[in-house]
């Protein structure tokens, strides 16, 4: 058993896997780095990330998960959680090894763990497409921060560039500090250095945004709260669906 | 003269808020031509209300101004309330920026007669081409289509939006006389057979010519008020699976009778919504599209109420003990979706699992099985078999005694929004496409 360490990086993570099938290595723990915590005193080695060898990993999953679950392990590795790359490996080994349909095989522990975690992700991708809010600025650019629980940024990336094909945005992270920007034509994973909002709630300074702006956020505010029925009161429902977590980002309940 | 938007927001949202049918799911209309908008098939939710509703489309009606007179509607014409009506342009710049935001997924436009039938669908449909034609609006719209109105004007508004709908409201065409003597039955399912046809048409034009253009791509869907007027629920589901089956409709939404005008001797005296009952109605109306039961395998003429203590599959399995325990390791897929405490996507694990191996308890339980409730209808290797000795109402009892008073809300339906949530999501991480 030894540790293995990686750049972080899922296409390092997929070199991990590439090497310790072609080296005959049995990691007992996988480290990337500014993921999660090392162990003192094993023996370790470092893995360089290599495009090539991670493509063929990729490939090779491709060929044997069905397409419905073809993105499983990418979204998984974006939960960022400690040991995910572990379990990850001991799925991936079963997936390759196995002749069988493993991916469905909930009767095995790790497996269903893994599964109902992908769920999760899905769900938090969701809610981005769900919850954010742009706000419209002065340069012209529609922009919304978001604080997601797992990396769900690459997950999103389509849904707001086919829908919002014909105006600038910015969707930033502020827990992961980057954001992705759409020009009219392309989107570009961005960081910013001078921060025009407030790093903890994402709240725009007034003067930044285009004088409608709140007008907007009036007439939303007003809709909120005359679609209500009040007397269908359900306070618990509205929090099981909209967790509180998200609402300072919601111009209608913050 | 005119009010300010503002002003005519507040008052045309709060005449809309009574429509339940808020869904947007359906539609899967490409962003053409770099403009504006997509439709996601699952629907989102953008924000939920203090009633726990899901609010996806802005919801909203073109006026409340109404010359017809209907007992159970708030906007009845003698009813003394604030009055508005929106102009075309201002309902496009309110979707428009509403959507630009991602404050919602669409337009969802109702109104009430203005003048007569005609002119009031000619500017709803208006609103509906201008977002297409001049805004460059791919977002998702519904239209109410009003009872009465002309073909051609309904063929219009087919063109534009995603979906269409004709509100049934009282189940029964005698009763519907009696709350609204202005309108009848055929004014409703006139249009609804046209929006049909039309459909069916359409599918027909595409399938020759793949740039044919849509024609309501997301179906047509209604509501009836339940507890407005007596029908039984049995009634209403006949109903229902009539509409899902020979009409095509895409979806039937119930509404529990709101009091709103309690002077009118003709509506019963009730203190609140019959909510739960609209929650039994919507767990019938989920196993028969999701479950494959048929509407009189839920109520027979024996039973024309549902069974307010238990849902109504806990209510079939107790009504079909013969059936029970099922063996979750042998029975067929039809018969594992009628175990209580087992959902579809349980189901489809169970399926899928047991190909590996043999199930035990635990699996089911880690799968999600709700074994509480489960337990009494199945066999797998090693659980004893409860069913066997107890009657109907004994068993019936003891899960009752069982189960605490979590009982599932009613807007559990909502869940299902993120089935098809897949289609969102992209097809390969960025930097690994060749
Ligand atoms: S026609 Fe519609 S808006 Fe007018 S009173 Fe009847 S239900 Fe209400």
């Amino acid at each position: 058993m030894i540790t293995i360490k990686y750049d972080g990086t899922f296409e390092g993570f997929l070199t991990v896997v590439f090497e310790c099938y072609n080296q005959k290595l049995e990691p007992g723990v996988i480290l990337g780095e500014g993921r999660g915590q090392g162990v003192l005193f094993s023996e370790s080695m470092f893995v360089e990330t290599n495009l090539e060898k991670g493509n063929r990993v990729w490939n090779g999953i491709q060929k044997r998960l069905p397409q419905e679950l073809n993105q499983l392990p990418y979204k998984l590795f974006l939960s960022e959680l400690d040991d995910i790359e572990m379990k990850l490996f001991q799925f991936l080994q079963k997936l390759f090894d196995s002749e069988m349909d493993i991916e469905n095989d909930f009767g095995d522990p790790n497996t269903l763990y893994l599964r109902k975690l992908g769920r999760k992700v899905n769900f938090e991708a969701m809610r981005m497409l769900q919850f954010v809010r742009f706000q419209k600025t002065r340069d012209n650019i529609y922009f919304a921060t978001i604080q997601p629980q797992y990396d769900v940024i690459p997950l999103i990336i389509n849904h707001f560039k086919s829908r919002f094909a014909d105006q600038y945005w910015l969707i930033y992270d502020l827990k992961r500090d980057y954001g992705i920007y759409y020009d009219l034509d392309k989107v570009e994973e961005i960081t910013l250095n001078k921060k025009q909002f407030h790093p903890l709630n994402g709240k725009v300074h007034k003067n930044i945004l285009q004088e409608k702006e709140e007008e907007y956020k009036t007439l939303w505010k007003d809709y909120f709260q005359h679609i209500n029925i009040k007397e269908r009161k359900s306070l618990k429902v509205q929090r099981q669906h909209m967790p509180r977590r998200y609402w300072k980002f919601l111009p209608e309940v913050s | 003269m005119s009010k300010p938007v503002q002003e005519k927001l507040k008052i045309l949202a709060d005449a809309a808020k009574y429509d339940v049918s808020c869904a947007s799911s359906g539609s899967n209309r490409q962003n053409i031509s770099k403009g504006i908008g997509s439709g996601v098939a699952c629907g989102i939710c953008h924000s939920f209300t203090q009633d726990g509703r899901c609010i996806s489309l802005l919801k909203i009606l073109m006026s409340n101004h109404c010359i017809y007179d209907c007992a159970y509607c708030i906007n009845r014409k003698s009813n003394d309330r604030p009055r508005a009506t929106f102009t075309v342009e201002e309902l496009t710049s309110l979707t428009i920026n509403f959507y630009r935001r991602n404050y919602i997924e669409g337009l969802f436009l109702s109104s009430g007669v203005v003048k007569n039938p005609d002119f009031t669908m000619e500017r709803m449909m208006m609103v509906a081409k201008k977002l297409r034609l001049e805004e460059n609006y791919n977002g998702y719209i519904h239209l109410k289509a009003i009872p009465g109105a002309s073909e051609e004007l309904i063929r219009q508004a087919g063109l534009y939006a995603d979906r269409l709908s004709i509100n049934i409201e009282i189940p029964t065409e005698q009763q519907l006389k009696k709350l609204a003597p202005e309108k009848d039955f055929k004014g409703v399912f006139v249009p609804m057979g046209l929006i049909r046809q039309g459909i069916i048409q359409n599918k027909e034009e595409r399938r020759k010519f793949r740039k044919a253009p849509l024609f309501t791509p997301a179906g047509q869907s209604t509501q009836l008020i339940v507890g407005a007027t007596p029908e039984s629920d049995r009634q209403i589901l006949m109903l229902a699976s009539g509409l899902y089956g020979k009409q095509q409709l895409k979806r039937v939404y119930y509404s529990a009778y709101l009091p709103v005008n309690s002077y009118d001797q003709r509506l019963p005296a009730i203190e609140g919504p019959p909510l739960l009952r609209e929650n039994r109605l919507y767990q019938s109306d989920w196993l028969m599209r999701f479950y494959k039961f048929q509407a009189n395998e839920i109520l027979n003429e024996n039973q024309p109420f549902l069974d307010p203590d238990v849902d109504p599959k806990l209510a079939y399995a107790l009504g079909n003990l013969h059936l029970y325990p099922v063996n979750v390791n042998t029975a067929d897929y039809e018969m594992i979706l009628r175990i209580p405490g087992v959902g579809v996507q349980s189901a489809q694990r169970i399926i899928m699992s047991r190909r590996h191996r043999k199930l035990n308890s635990m699996h089911l339980k880690k799968i999600g099985v709700v074994l509480k409730r489960a337990k009494y209808f199945i066999t797998c290797n090693e659980l004893p078999v409860y069913t066997k000795d107890l009657m109907p109402e004994r068993l019936k009892h003891q899960i009752l005694l069982e189960s605490t008073n979590k009982r599932r809300n009613p807007l559990d339906t909502q869940l299902s929004l993120f089935a098809g949530f897949n289609q969102a999501l992209p097809a390969a991480p960025k930097m690994l496409k060749p």
